[in-house]
């Protein structure tokens, strides 16, 4: 299988975020209310909630569903 | 409209309770969605309004108090309506199509074709993460990785091999990983992987 330059950077652009241990897309869900709370908040991410940062970060899905979900939110 | 520590009370009570409960919630849904998806028919919002307050219902018992109660709804119910958006958006496309048009782009070409201005240790890296990728992963993980790349939500992906989108992720996380420790065993480190 052959990447293309664009494909190949992309791919790099993940291994470089790849960690041991990484929360998944349900994880994602299950935190993601909380998330999102704490960042309207402009609170400090606590420890807890690294690892879904760091999945929004990767998913473009969970990315998707997050920013949605904020701009949803700031209409509250 | 309830108050925030009502909603569980209410959605578990006795029906009239539950019924006002449900109502409530479906406004409120209804309205953030409509703002949420606001390029969408009102057929698609009463559509997602709806399959979302069911799923919600349905998984009160998941609600852990981490957060509002409706902002876990309004979460959940963003994620219907992206599965909705996405299911239609990719309804006609195989996921061998994708993968074969991703094939065919680059078929025949040899990697310092496809980079010709790359630099000595691009090319070393570039081969290496072909080789592993041909000699250590599996077909599943092969197919799936180049249809992520070709931009087909992983949703999307899983309908087509029985698999839901958490497994899916599992996979490519595998195969992420994989990649990673061989490339490390290979003597590329961290800072190899930038690609400027
Ligand atoms: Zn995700």
């Amino acid at each position: 299988m052959d990447l293309s330059k664009e494909n190949m950077d992309a791919l790099l652009g993940f291994l470089k975020q790849t960690k041991d241990r990484e929360a998944t897309c349900d994880d994602c869900l299950a935190a993601m209310a909380e998330f999102a709370e704490t960042h309207l908040a402009g609170k400090t991410i606590p420890e807890s909630l690294k690892a879904i940062e760091d999945h929004l970060e990767i998913c473009a899905e969970c990315k998707e569903e997050f920013e949605t979900l904020l701009t949803a939110l700031r209409e509250m | 409209m309830a108050v925030e520590t009502d909603w569980i009370e209410r959605l578990t009570g006795e029906s009239s309770a539950r019924d006002a409960a449900l109502a409530d919630l479906r406004e409120l849904l209804r309205g953030k969605l409509r703002h949420a998806f606001a390029s969408s028919g009102d057929d698609f919002i009463e559509d997602i309004t709806q399959d979302a307050l069911l799923k919600i219902h349905s998984q009160l018992d998941a609600f852990e108090g981490r957060s509002k109660f409706t902002t876990w709804a309004l979460t959940i119910a963003v994620r219907v309506g992206y599965t909705e958006l996405r299911r239609l958006r990719w309804k006609d496309v195989s996921l061998e199509q994708v993968t074969e048009n991703s094939a065919s782009v680059d078929a025949g070409r040899v990697d310092s074709q496809n980079e010709p201005a790359a630099s000595a240790a691009r090319k070393q890296l570039v081969e290496a993460v072909h080789a592993i990728i041909d000699e250590d992963l599996t077909q599943k993980q092969r197919d799936v990785l180049k249809a992520e790349l070709a931009g087909m939500p992983q949703e999307e992906i899983g309908r087509r091999l029985g698999m839901n989108r958490n497994a899916i992720y599992k996979l490519t996380y595998d195969a992420r990983r994989k990649l990673k420790k061989e490339l490390e065993r290979r003597g590329f480190s961290q800072e190899d992987l930038s690609t400027d």
